[in-house]
């Protein structure tokens, strides 16, 4: 973004700047407040002081590292991959309810994971991303032949409608398998919720580059998307090789999409709430939803993780439960004002 | 078929031997099509003569079975597509702005052959999209949204980041359909004031007749994928040529205050010459 000389596209092209900081002030504040919340209240200053000059004998300050960052961070990623995946979505399929979910990626990632550890009684975490992946990358074809298929090819319409069919059907499957084998069920049970308590940051080794790579090429390719949603043919005239672009966001949103499943099991609503949200003050132009979307989607999943955590103490509820509760509403409400 | 109209300048866009099959059917059928530069060539013919296939060819965006389409001499299908766009523009008929996207943001979508990753948006590009705007005269709703306005407002905006791309070749599919004819009049005066006054090589598909015997300065006539007559509305434009390529009934007049010809059908249930649309 740094590399744009003029913002002067857009209706507010002010406001499209002044939000960057702004919005990055938040995610830190969200950061911080997310550590230093739960069983044990710390201090934003005992946080900062863990983060910045870490003493081990302290034992604040392990608790802090050892334990609450690792999950403030994770939140951080998933939150913005997810959001930032459903953005593009949001733009190639020209489809407002568009996101991973909706589309059946995470429910294919999902039952990819679930299969490979029933099935070949996989255990280590560490082939879990690529599981998912292939698994993502099969239900968007399988979703995207099917909606071609249709008489009239691959809309909007018929893309939703096969999403939501092949989710249906994979969160079908899904439950057989735990009714038939009560100990794959215990294992993911909490897995399939959506959550970020008791992760394996280690994870993080493997997934934190293809992740990385993935944002960024989502932000690079997200002025094209403003383009590829006024339809194909205008695209072409403009010059957009429409069937690579697709192909290279397709690989993007798999990859997000998967290593967040990865990372943190299902969790709805954020790819299809929080674009939705960012529009409210950016307008329409992808150059400006995808990044935004990103550091929204990030404090999004903070704040909801947050209260995962202290709703009700001492215990704690899936975060993946809370999204959808918080994300419902809040959807309700944008529909509302959408349709004034 | 007749041959190409005579060109003044040297020819910038040309197809030859064009053919586009679907299923044993060809939609083109050995299609031979000069684009005279500086002039507005309009395409008409009965519906699925094949007539947006070949623009849609002639555009890059359908790709022949057989025959090739010259672009400044060279084959515009093995071209850098990037490098096509900056010298012909587009618009496909009905197109649609995504949801709650400003004019100047859809109009500035039209600088994207002109940038790349690292030169995002300069001063040329910004008075591109100025000097369009202008020209279109959408300028006092700059910035509102697209899809709050009337049809021959939006297809302005359209016409306006077509303008934005500053190719000297510009290609319309049916840019007047679903438009009142007063905004349809409108719309084609802005288009011959760029063919005319800044030298812009248009080449536009029509479905109203009238209109385009009005325009063009080069008709072509197409029935079942094959170009029926090229020339001058004129030379062309007969009561004749219309019962040969439309089966349509119909007398073609000329306006006695500037020459230019109209069409009006004859069918038998009407009773005066009222303005008509074919469609």
């Amino acid at each position: 973004m740094s590399t744009m000389i003029a913002p002067t596209t857009g209706t507010h092209p002010v406001r499209a700047w002044s939000g960057v900081p702004v919005l990055v002030g938040v995610l830190v504040l969200a950061f911080l407040l997310h550590i230093a919340v739960g069983a044990k209240q710390l201090s934003l200053g005992t946080v900062i002081e863990a983060l910045t000059n870490f003493d081990q004998t302290v034992f604040d300050h392990v608790i802090v590292r050892n334990l609450r960052l690792p999950r403030a961070v994770l939140a951080v990623i998933v939150g913005a991959s997810l959001s930032l995946a459903g953005a593009l979505m949001q733009g190639v399929t020209r489809n407002p309810l568009a996101d991973p979910a909706l589309l059946g990626l995470t429910s294919g990632a999902a039952f990819a994971v679930v299969i490979a550890t029933r099935v070949f009684g996989l255990s280590s975490m560490l082939f879990i991303p690529w599981i998912a992946m292939l698994g993502a990358l099969g239900a968007a074809l399988v979703v995207y032949l099917i909606a071609r298929l249709v008489p009239g090819g691959a809309t909007p319409l018929s893309l939703t409608l096969s999403g939501a069919a092949i989710s249906a059907f994979l969160s079908a499957v899904i439950s057989v398998v735990h009714l038939l084998d009560q100990d794959t069920f215990e294992n993911l049970r909490v897995w399939l919720t959506g959550g970020l308590a008791g992760r394996d940051i280690t994870l993080l080794l493997y997934v934190g580059p293809p992740i990385a790579l993935a944002l960024i090429g989502g932000v690079l390719l997200a002025p094209r998307v403003t383009v590829l949603a006024m339809g194909d043919e205008v695209a072409q005239g403009l010059g957009v090789k429409t069937g690579a672009l697709k192909m290279q966001l397709l690989a993007v949103v798999v990859v997000l999409t998967a290593c967040s499943v990865a990372l943190a099991g299902p969790l709805g609503f954020i790819g299809l709430v929080i674009p939705h949200v960012v529009r409210l003050y950016v307008g329409s132009d992808y150059r400006w939803i995808v990044p935004y979307a990103a550091l929204a989607g990030a404090v999004y999943l903070l704040g909801v993780d947050t209260i995962a955590r202290i709703a009700i103490p001492p215990r704690e509820i899936s975060t993946g439960i809370i999204t959808a509760m918080i994300g419902a509403p809040l959807f309700v409400q944008l529909v509302r004002r959408r349709t004034r | 078929m007749s041959g190409s109209a005579t060109t003044q300048q040297t020819l910038r866009l040309e197809g030859i031997g064009l053919s586009i099959g679907y299923g044993g059917t060809n939609v083109l059928d050995n299609v031979d099509l000069a684009i005279p530069t500086g002039e507005i060539t309009i395409l008409i013919g009965p519906n699925g003569c094949g007539k947006s296939t070949l623009l849609k060819t002639m555009a890059r965006i359908l790709t022949p079975s057989n025959g090739s389409v010259l672009l400044d001499g060279k084959d515009i299908h093995r071209l850098d597509t990037k490098g096509v766009a900056a010298k012909l523009g587009l618009l496909p008929q009905g197109p649609i702005a995504p949801e709650g996207l400003t004019v100047r943001e859809l109009v500035a979508q039209g600088r994207f052959p002109h940038q790349t990753l690292l030169r995002q948006w300069t001063r040329a590009d910004e008075d591109a999209v100025n000097g369009a705007m202008d020209i279109a005269g959408i300028t006092d709703f700059a910035d509102r949204s697209v899809d709050t306005l009337s049809g021959g407002q939006r297809q302005r905006c359209w016409v306006a980041m077509v303008l934005a791309q500053e190719t000297d070749l510009i290609l319309f599919d049916e840019p007047t359909t679903f438009l009142d004819l007063k905004v349809q009049v409108d719309l084609m005066d802005l288009l011959a004031g760029l063919a005319h006054q800044r030298g812009r090589t248009l080449v536009i598909v029509l479905h109203e007749l009238s209109l385009a015997a009005a325009y063009a300065d080069h008709l072509v006539m197409m029935k079942e994928g094959q170009i029926v007559a090229t020339g001058t509305p004129d030379d062309i434009f007969t009561a004749a040529r219309l019962k040969e390529v439309f089966g349509l009934d119909a007398k073609v007049l000329r306006d006695p205050d500037n020459g230019r010809m109209v069409c009006v059908p004859s069918g038998s249930r009407m009773r005066s010459a009222a303005p008509v649309t074919a469609s």
